[in-house]
């Protein structure tokens, strides 16, 4: 259903929607990326998996995003297409307690950053909690934060 | 249906400063550092839900807070506004995300050039060209030094020492830097592999953004004596770096923000608004926080102590000049948290000063103000949007009693960068700076235009709020030659 820069003074807000959460999330994670790179020079031909978990949906959305973050700066690689799959799942913490944590299946398509091709624009550094938002609102899912650049 | 907009009430202490009046969950009434029009831009901007005000609002809810202050080039971040100080009670106080931010210990590093403006204008072109060769800047692009993951550790303990050890500068720069350029007692257990890793090529490179490399003239000196001790010649040349720890700080930040997270609720800390998150300084999860930012904070000022090698060498290329010849200013961070000692209600007692877009304004005699310097009070380097003139100042007596030694590290944005990218275009404000002889270099001129001079506050008034209330006097004003941009 589309995504869009909102508007932060110092920073800016991406924000994805969608029909499903997972849907919300893809589209955030384009927005995200359009902020440092002209997505459209991105040829999605290489599939990376990731595997992410955190306390509820908002702090995985701010996960998600940050290891794309991470994967740009350490591996050189960006993406420009996103599968997600969210679920729960049960875990024992240190002392023996059982808790319930939100985990993120995705995969990434996306290759080697090549700068004869790839236009970059301002660095992103980091997905924050401001403003942020991941779940359903008016009858649709959004997935939301200020990133800092 | 309108939204019921809830205003704070400002009182006005005198001329330049105000104070925000404690409210509902706020622990104290913060002081703001403006004249009229900045207030009146804060009103105007309380109809929106997220602002500057309430920013300031919810930061003065955590517990522990011994004062805020807020300085002229105040603006909204993400949790805590930029342009804040916050000192904290060691015991009964938090270390809190949004008071330091992602780029830890982001900064300037200045020097001062021994030719004239005129002989630097001759060659401007020449110059530019060989500054964007040779400084690596831009989103991706990587530094020559490459660093292993122990290595990593080697410089996030050393911090510019490092730096100088690997052959960048000499000892002697070192005393030109905040700290000597590296905070002890770093654990680097605190910083992750990941933080390392992400890292390993970006000693020595700017970044993107409002980071950057400018050549400036002294345009005008306004304390004789202070610039004669600080070296600064009107019609001189200055070199300003602004530029931070990288994608190390950045993923610290991002490391630590679910673990803050989760000590907020095993410490049972009442926040309103999750960007708060923080933990007691005094916990474990508060101590591996503060260590892991000395550890962004040295790799920031090993950063910034490669790239002012970087730049004396460039001079050196282009000019008949030795790259001895040209002497590190003073480098300072403005992105930080320290543990400092400061007069609370009569008494000096250590406190814990958390910096976000603000720097250290230390008064004369201060002990960490360069021997050089430390008659006339620590020099401020305040830089300005890009076109724009930045300005030198000198730290004061009254910054020590008022501001916990704090004071402002720039102009401070106005607008947002998608307002600022339906302005002029890229383009369009190459061609405006040079008709006013600034020659701008930049990867990405799509991120000239989030930058544009008109996106920031007029530094002018910024910097005069500060002279006037006499927390920071004016010193020289810098002219803008040439930028070097990400």
């Amino acid at each position: 259903m589309g995504r869009e820069h909102f508007e932060h003074k110092a920073d800016i807000g991406v924000r994805g929607r969608g029909h499903t959460l997972e849907a919300a999330f893809e589209e955030c994670a384009l927005s995200m990326v359009e902020v440092f790179v002209d997505t459209s020079r991105i040829n999605p031909k290489k599939a990376h998996k990731i595997e992410l978990e955190g306390t509820d949906n908002g702090a995985l959305l701010v996960s998600f995003l940050n290891e794309l973050l991470f994967l740009k700066d350490s591996k050189k690689r960006i993406y420009s297409k996103f599968r997600v799959k969210l679920g729960k799942e049960h875990k024992v913490d240190e002392k023996g307690n059982v808790k319930e944590v939100v985990t993120l299946k995705g995969t990434l398509f996306g290759e080697k950053i090549n700068f004869n091709k790839h236009v970059f624009r301002t660095d992103v550094k980091a997905a924050t909690y401001s403003e942020l938002f991941a779940g359903e609102k008016n009858k649709e899912f959004i997935a939301q934060c200020v990133v800092d650049v | 249906m309108f939204k019921k907009v809830n205003f704070m009430e400002i009182k006005k202490l005198s001329k330049y400063v105000y104070e925000m009046q404690k409210e509902g969950k706020m622990t104290l009434s913060p002081k703001i550092y403006a004249n009229e029009e900045m207030i009146s831009v804060l009103r105007g901007e309380e109809k929106n839900k997220n602002n500057s005000l309430k920013q300031l609002e919810n930061l003065t809810t955590l517990p522990g807070l011994l004062g805020v202050v807020c300085l002229s080039d105040l603006h909204i971040g993400y949790g805590a506004p930029i342009g804040t100080t916050t000192a904290s009670d060691l015991k009964e106080g938090v270390i809190t995300f949004a008071a330091t931010g992602f780029d830890i210990n982001c900064g300037v590093h200045s020097l001062v050039v021994p030719l004239s403006a005129k002989e630097v204008e001759e060659k401007k072109g020449q110059l530019a060209e060989q500054l964007f060769k040779d400084i690596p800047a831009g989103v991706g692009i990587g530094g020559k030094l490459k660093l292993n993951v122990s290595e990593m550790d080697e410089l996030l303990m050393g911090g510019a020492e490092y730096a100088v050890a690997k052959g960048y500068g000499s000892k002697k720069d070192l005393q030109m830097i905040e700290e000597k350029g590296k905070i002890k007692g770093v654990d680097t257990a605190s910083v992750s592999t990941k933080a390392k890793e992400r890292a390993t090529d970006q000693v020595g490179t700017l970044g993107s953004g409002n980071h950057y490399c400018e050549v400036q003239k002294i345009e005008k000196v306004f304390d004789e004596k202070a610039a004669k001790a600080f070296g600064l010649n009107e019609g001189g040349t200055f070199v300003s770096i602004h530029c931070g720890s990288r994608a190390l700080g950045h993923q610290i930040g991002t490391d630590y923000l679910p673990i803050l997270d989760a000590a907020v609720k095993k410490y049972n800390i009442s926040i309103p608004e999750r960007d708060l998150v923080c933990a007691p300084i005094s916990s474990e999860e508060g101590q591996k926080y503060f260590s892991a930012i000395k550890a962004g904070s040295n790799a920031a000022f090993a950063n910034r102590q490669v790239i002012g090698v970087l730049v004396k060498r460039v001079f050196e290329k282009v000019f008949e000049i030795n790259e001895k010849e040209i002497k590190t200013f003073y480098d300072i961070g403005h992105n930080t948290a320290k543990i400092e000692k400061h007069f609370v209600d009569g008494k000096k007692r250590e406190v814990l000063v958390q910096r976000k877009g603000s720097t250290r304004g230390f008064g004369p005699g201060n002990l960490e103000v360069p021997l050089k310097y430390r008659k006339f009070g620590q020099p401020v380097i305040v830089g300005g949007s890009m076109g724009t003139n930045s300005f030198i100042l000198k730290g004061t007596t009254k910054a020590m009693s008022e501001t916990f030694g704090s004071t402002i590290h720039g102009a401070g944005r106005s607008m947002s960068r998608t307002e600022a990218l339906r302005g002029a275009s890229g383009e369009e404000i190459l061609k405006q700076l040079a008709e006013k002889g600034i020659l701008i270099k930049a990867r990405s001129v799509k991120g000239l235009s989030e930058e544009a001079p008109g996106a920031y506050k007029d530094i002018l008034s910024v910097v005069e709020v500060m002279h006037q209330s006499g927390i920071s006097e004016k010193v020289a004003k810098l002219k803008p030659l040439v930028c070097v941009k990400g």
